[in-house]
């Protein structure tokens, strides 16, 4: 139970995982946006031999990444073939009532590579950076908003005592349950009210559960000198370091040369 | 009637990564009315082995007989099980949720489908033999002290009327007559009524007071079964396994090993005075 | 040295009727005087609901008295300007070992308390490596603290407390929820800290087992303290603790019984080796 909740992260000890977490989220962002810059099939080709060589350098074995991802891809899936049937364009085949046109199915690949891009991109991120670090690196980044009044240091500390009770309160939600069948309960069977009401007596204990917690937790931070994020110092601050500075270059130049290759008008069958 | 458990195996995580094996090759069988206590430390596999009896987790392989029919056979009343094996999770204040004890205790009966006048009646029953007065029947469960809520969990166990009631660690986190008036109140159940009762304690003395018969898990293998003086007799042993012996059983060792020699099988405190007295020659 | 003292401490708050309306206050504690030198292994006993909490939460400003005063390190904890060195001086570790935990990895959560006073970046790694030192757990600073015993986590807890380096450390029943072993290590982390780093320790528990070496007792009941003085005095008054709903310890209980059958035995027995010797010189 503990291990699924966001556990994702996949420690390899790569020079990935060792970059500062606002290399990965700010270069993250930048793939995304090279992806919808890209108009050729080329410029994707390019985009995911990019992704294939960091993956390959993140050391984290692509069975992995994509075994964690079969539920989304699956679900992509579905997306796609309805885009790829209800397009109206020039019909290039005909099953029965079954029409796929040219423009449908040339939204649809390249609405399933950029999503699959997407999707892989951003899992390599989670996979190589812990939840603490991208709370850390988050915080950073977005430290200018503290001009305008945006509590960053306190929805980062949220997010991250957030991910260290999720695992806790998964647990408890799996024994409660066990508790409630035991004394009868049955949460299986009955249409949608009756199951949702099969659902207080597992609710109401979580939620008294989860206020307990935080009354706790809030009295064992303020007991050890919490008063907020002013004059707070930090065991692992984040400094830029050598090799921060050349993925940036690096994620500077892959923009440029996707751009680039992405925008030259070479076409190719329907695309 | 007993409660059987045969040649029972569980793995965790089946099949993943995490495979790992939690209970090997456990039998044991537990009589009606019989009080046994199981004993292992942290880890070691007991809570697994209580949420086989009432089929809350189902083993990977071995059978689980009850009152003579296998609870994996298909179709077996799974909900009747539960009621006629009733177990009390640790922290079990933690699963009240209704906005009156009485209610609150219902919710077991309830689910058996019973009349909600009988309901009340079993409840009422319940909490009396928790200790329960009449006057905190109408309160809110969360209003309640927390020896009191923990009574009040286990009464809405006992309103199913169980043949078998199972406990994780009672007692965990009360003062000690919270501790004494929980156990007291099962003892005086299983006298009364001929309850079975599994207690799975941390609290050597209290298995060595209230037990007829102890079972050892360790590593997921049941390693001893007997009578508290025949387990404690190998307390090295369960040294080993993180547990140890109640310490009047400790105490007398030291006294033999000094040359007063004591039955050293002793683990109560009433049987330790006698038994020293005698060897004093001081006995009236 | 006065490590803490409490002089005619009194705590209240007001007791609400189902409208939310103010019907009257509870005395959760009242008249309380301790005191505890530089050094000092003092316990504090009671039932649960007995007020020791709500005491060990007046030891490091938590909450504040409404009547008497108490002082830690000679500061007043009404003493609002300095309420940070109150709790610099005296660190707490609570009963739930998973709600005092912040961080997901071990070395992170004993950096909290260093990076909330401001500790240069080099000096928290250096504090974070004397508190997992003091408590044994290095090999085990980069793990989760998911994947810990409940011993470990509260030894985590321990190490967070002493990398503030606090003069007094209180411990607000943090065995309870511990099984036996888990116990015994956090007992035995604590000991050493007292023995070996002279530090305080306010060791609140109803496991009477684990407070027979300490220097002060301090038996508490409905908010006010009703006994106190060293173990063999608190524990010769057996009849006493169990109206308190307390008890002794089993050695303590068989050496009572012994004596009340006429054995001559002295009273307040409190360990094993002093029993089997009352009774070998008896033979």
């Amino acid at each position: 139970m503990r291990e699924i909740a966001l556990g994702q992260y996949y420690p390899t000890g790569s020079v990935i995982h060792r970059l500062d977490p606002r290399v990965k989220l700010v270069g993250t962002l930048v793939y995304l946006v090279s992806l919808f810059l890209v108009k050729n099939p080329l410029g994707y080709l390019f985009a995911g031999l990019f992704l294939m060589t960091v993956i390959r350098i993140s050391r984290i074995p692509l069975k992995y990444m994509l075994k964690g991802l079969k539920g989304i891809i699956i679900l992509l899936m579905i997306t796609v073939v309805f885009n790829m049937f209800f397009t109206p364009g020039n019909v290039l085949f005909q099953v029965g009532f079954i029409k796929i046109t040219d423009a449908g199915l040339k939204v649809a690949i390249l609405m399933a590579v950029r999503l699959v891009l997407l999707i892989v991109g951003a899992s390599l991120m989670t996979l190589a950076t812990t939840p603490n670090a991208l709370t850390d690196g988050m915080e950073k980044l977005m430290n200018p908003l503290k001009a305008i009044k945006v509590p960053v240091h306190e929805i980062a500390m949220m997010m991250s005592i957030a991910l260290r009770f999720i695992p806790i309160l998964m647990e408890e939600t799996d024994k409660i349950m066990k508790a409630q069948t035991a004394r009868g309960a049955d949460l299986e069977s009955g249409n949608i009210i009756q199951r949702a009401k099969a659902m207080v007596p597992i609710l109401v204990p979580l939620f008294v559960s989860a206020f307990r917690r935080a009354n706790d937790l809030a009295t064992a931070m303020e007991s050890r000198c919490y008063s907020g994020g002013e004059g707070r110092t930090k065991m692992k601050p984040l400094i830029y370091g050598k090799i921060d500075r050349i993925a940036y270059l690096i994620l500077v130049l892959y923009l440029a040369a996707g751009i680039a290759i992405g925008r030259l008008p070479i076409h190719f069958w329907i695309f | 009637m007993s409660l059987e458990v045969r040649n029972l195996n569980y793995v965790y995580g089946l099949g993943t990564p995490m495979e790992k094996k939690a209970l090997t090759d456990i039998s044991f069988s537990i009589p009606k009315g019989q009080f046994l206590g199981i004993i292992g430390h942290t880890g070691s596999g007991k809570s697994t082995l209580i949420q086989h009896l009432n089929g809350l987790i189902r083993a990977t392989s071995g059978e689980i007989i009850y009152d003579g029919r296998n609870i994996y056979e298909k179709d077996y009343p799974m909900k009747e099980l539960r009621q006629k094996v009733g177990l009390v999770f640790q922290y079990p204040e933690y699963q009240l949720f209704e906005e009156t004890v009485m209610k609150d205790v219902c919710f077991g009966p309830l689910n058996q489908g019973l009349s909600k006048e009988e309901c009340e009646k079993r409840a009422a029953e319940a909490l009396l033999m928790t200790g329960i007065s009449e006057k905190y029947w109408k309160k809110s469960p969360f209003e309640l002290s927390g020896g009191q809520k923990r009574r009040v969990a286990i009464a809405g166990v006992l309103a199913m009327q169980p043949d078998y009631l199972i406990l994780d660690e009672p007692t965990a986190g009360l003062d000690p007559r919270g501790r004494d008036d929980i156990l007291g109140q099962i003892r005086e159940l299983h006298e009364k009524s001929g309850l079975g009762v599994v207690l799975v304690s941390h609290s050597m003395d209290d298995i060595a007071e209230y037990v007829e018969r102890v079972i050892v898990i360790d590593s997921g293998k049941l390693r001893q079964d007997g009578t508290p003086r025949e387990v404690f007799r190998h307390y090295k042993e369960l040294e080993e396994y993180g547990l140890s012996a109640p310490q009047i059983t400790y105490i007398m060792h030291s006294l033999r090993d000094k040359g007063i020699m004591v039955d050293t099988e002793i683990t109560r405190v009433d049987e330790a005075c006698e038994e020293i007295l005698r060897v004093l020659g001081r006995k009236e | 040295m006065e490590m803490i003292k409490t002089s005619s401490l009194t705590y209240e708050y007001p007791v609400r009727d189902e409208e939310g309306e103010i019907k009257g206050t509870f005395r959760a504690i009242d008249g309380v005087e301790i005191n505890a030198k530089t050094g000092d292994f003092i316990a504090i006993l009671g039932h649960n609901g007995s007020g020791k909490s709500t005491l060990a939460k007046h030891l490091n400003a938590l909450l504040l008295p409404t009547e008497g005063t108490v002082t830690v390190n000679g500061i007043d904890t009404r003493d609002g300007k300095r309420i940070w060195d109150i709790r610099q001086s005296a660190g707490m570790v609570f009963q739930n070992p998973d709600n005092q935990i912040i961080a997901s990895v071990v070395e992170e959560d004993v950096a909290f308390g260093p990076e909330n006073i401001g500790i240069p970046t080099e000096k928290i790694w250096e504090r974070v490596d004397e508190g997992l030192d003091a408590v044994g757990m290095q090999e085990y600073r980069t793990a989760s603290p998911n994947h810990l015993s409940g011993g470990q986590k509260q030894r985590v807890a321990i190490a967070g407390v002493v990398a503030i380096h606090p003069k007094c450390i209180i411990m607000d029943e943090s065995t309870a929820m511990l099984d036996p072993l888990g116990r015994q290590e956090v007992l035995n982390t604590v000991r050493r800290l007292n023995r070996e780093e002279n530090m305080t320790v306010i060791w609140i528990t109803h496991y009477m087992e684990e407070v027979t070496d300490a220097d002060c007792i301090f038996v508490m009941n409905e908010g006010k303290v009703v006994m106190q003085g060293t173990p063999r005095e608190v524990f010769s008054r057996a009849e006493e603790l169990e109206k308190l709903k307390l008890d002794v310890p089993q050695v303590t209980r068989l050496a009572d019984r012994l004596r009340k059958k006429g054995l001559d035995i002295p009273k307040g027995i409190l360990h094993m080796e002093e029993l089997t010797e009352a009774i070998c010189r008896l033979k």
